[in-house]
């Protein structure tokens, strides 16, 4: 089940450029959330803040509160933890190249050290029919490279990965943007069938996208939240002029 | 559409002249000649050498020369087999230090040390290491073992050549993981796996071809060296297994034979570089057979 994810004040820095400023957003539990935002405006550092990817970065700081259910994720526990609980795809898919596709699936069980057969077989065959790979996959999972897959078989296979983990949050930075239309459709029927189990947070340029699969939407800009609200009421009756400039195409 | 459009520029790109084409494939061939021409000057010599040591040679190559030691001054026979042994564990000794060693600073290097005062120190120090004379190695080693264990042994030769793979190996680890995209760690450390697990189990195992491959030339280049195996494994007449004691190997044999005065030690001397070198390749082909073996389809 997922959970909800509360941010307060939060601020992130790369070097001297403040790329985050002051976001305060409640991302409610078991439903999907897009961000939509021109290049540059800090979507994709506020996801990383969330899992605290952003840390890999040796000059990236954050400052803030964030807490997923009553966990404070800055404060509670490690960033490997957290990343445990929260799935994160990736905007190229990224399967690790040397590996199986069962191995590819399973790697973040295996690579913490679980071993047990049976359940690692388990996990990987829900884990790929959750991402609706299952049945184009099954009979070379150990055969084949998860490289030799095409690109929107490869995303499917990340997000079956990160499911494997069996987290609370999934976050996906642009999770189609590399990808042809009817992958795209298939990721985001993927996304509507996920959001009743985990907490989703959508990284997209592509409005349309926001206004299909997520209930709410939040609009960034030069680092800063703009507006949140209900998708219905962001693309239909902006409460923020910039918004409405966004949504309609005037820049960006 | 026919109104519209710049009438010259809709035509131009369709048909090239016939000076372009010819120009252009003029350049295509001179080229691809040129490239010809490298690959044969670089084969060349290695053919060369490996012919000739085959003329020379392989008509002193008997069943003897590897199951004999050495045969005494003025006897006819003998054969080099317990310096092909003894260059066997010499190399065995200086590969299980070596590379382990050489891999693991390769790995601070890329993954930990980036931009880091000691990782600039580790990686200069290697370099300097790489141009250190292999003479000056074998006299390094021979006081730092040799003098402290007061006689020549296997394991001061195997020492020896350790030191001269570390650097070869640390650095082609280095360059090699630097090649592994940042993506691939992302996904590691996305799934919450720690950062030295994703170092070893995720951008070692992606680079691992590349370090074979640098391990494999650290291996051949010091199979072949004579002048760090001087002092310290001394070479030896007879068999010998202990790694506390002298030990003949197959580059200090050919060195005896070929300065001594005698033509039947001259034979023996060439027939001796021609197995170093096959010995070489078989086990540098062996290792690859064995590296490519896991490999998936699809894989890159």
């Amino acid at each position: 089940m997922g959970v909800g994810i509360q941010v307060e004040e939060l601020n992130a820095w790369y070097g001297t450029t403040h790329t985050l400023q002051d976001i305060n957003l409640h991302i409610p539990a078991n439903h999907a959330t897009a961000l939509i935002g021109p290049s540059g405006c800090g979507k994709s550092t506020f996801v990383r803040c969330l899992n605290r990817m952003h840390e890999t970065n040796p000059i990236a700081r954050a400052t803030g509160v964030v807490k997923m259910g009553d966990i404070d994720v800055y404060r509670d526990a490690s960033p490997v933890e957290i990343r445990r609980r929260v799935g994160m795809v990736f905007q190229r898919p990224n399967p690790f190249p040397t590996m199986s596709i069962y191995d590819n699936v399973i790697s973040g069980l295996k690579l913490n050290g679980f071993r047990n057969r049976r359940i690692l077989d388990e996990t990987v065959e829900r884990s790929l029919k959750q991402a609706a790979l299952w049945e184009e996959v099954k009979d070379d999972l150990k055969k084949k490279s998860g490289a030799s897959l095409s690109g929107g078989q490869q995303q499917r296979m990340c997000i079956a990965r990160a499911l494997a983990v069996d987290p609370e949050v999934l976050l996906m930075d642009e999770p189609a943007s590399a990808l042809d239309p009817v992958s795209t459709s298939k990721i985001e029927d993927l996304i509507f069938q996920l959001k009743s189990q985990y907490t989703i947070v959508i990284v997209t340029h592509n409005m349309q996208q926001a206004a299909r699969v997520a209930e709410n939407t939040g609009f960034f800009l030069n680092g800063r939240l703009v507006e949140f609200d209900s998708t219905h009421k962001i693309f239909t009756n902006p409460h923020d002029k910039r918004t409405e400039d966004y949504i309609t195409g005037r820049f960006g | 559409m026919s109104t519209t459009g710049n009438p010259s520029a809709l035509e131009a790109p369709r048909k090239p002249s016939r000076g372009n084409a010819l120009r252009r494939s003029a350049a295509n061939y001179v080229v691809s000649g040129l490239a010809v021409l490298a690959t044969v000057l670089v084969l060349a010599p290695l053919a060369a050498i490996l012919f000739y040591l085959i003329y020379k040679g392989a008509s002193s190559l008997n069943v003897s020369f590897f199951t004999r030691v050495p045969a005494p001054v003025g006897e006819e026979g003998g054969g080099m087999a317990n310096a092909i042994i003894g260059s066997g564990i010499i190399l065995a000794i200086a590969s299980l230090i070596g590379i382990p060693i050489g891999i693991g600073a390769g790995v601070y290097l890329a993954e930990f040390g980036q931009g880091k005062l000691l990782g600039n120190a580790v990686r200069f120090t290697a370099d300097v290491l790489n141009g250190v004379p292999s003479i000056v190695m074998g006299i390094a080693v021979y006081s730092l073992v040799v003098k402290q264990q007061m006689h020549y042994s296997a394991l001061a030769g195997g020492v020896a050549l350790a030191i001269m793979m570390v650097p070869t190996v640390t650095r082609t680890t280095e360059e090699m993981l630097t090649t592994v995209p940042h993506a691939v760690r992302e996904a590691a450390l996305g799934l919450g796996v720690p950062k030295w697990r994703t170092a070893v189990s995720v951008s070692l195992r992606t680079a691992s071809p590349g370090i074979i491959t640098g391990c494999m030339l650290a291996f051949a280049r010091v199979a072949g060296e004579t002048a760090p195996l001087l002092f310290t494994a001394f070479g030896n007449q007879f068999w010998s297994f202990k790694l506390n004691e002298p030990i003949a190997a197959l580059p200090l044999q050919i060195f005896v034979y070929a300065i001594s005065p005698y033509d039947e030690w001259h034979r023996l001397a060439w027939a001796g570089a021609l197995v170093l070198i096959a010995l070489i390749m078989i086990s540098v082909t062996l290792v690859r057979i064995f590296a490519n073996r896991g490999v998936l389809k699809g894989g890159s």
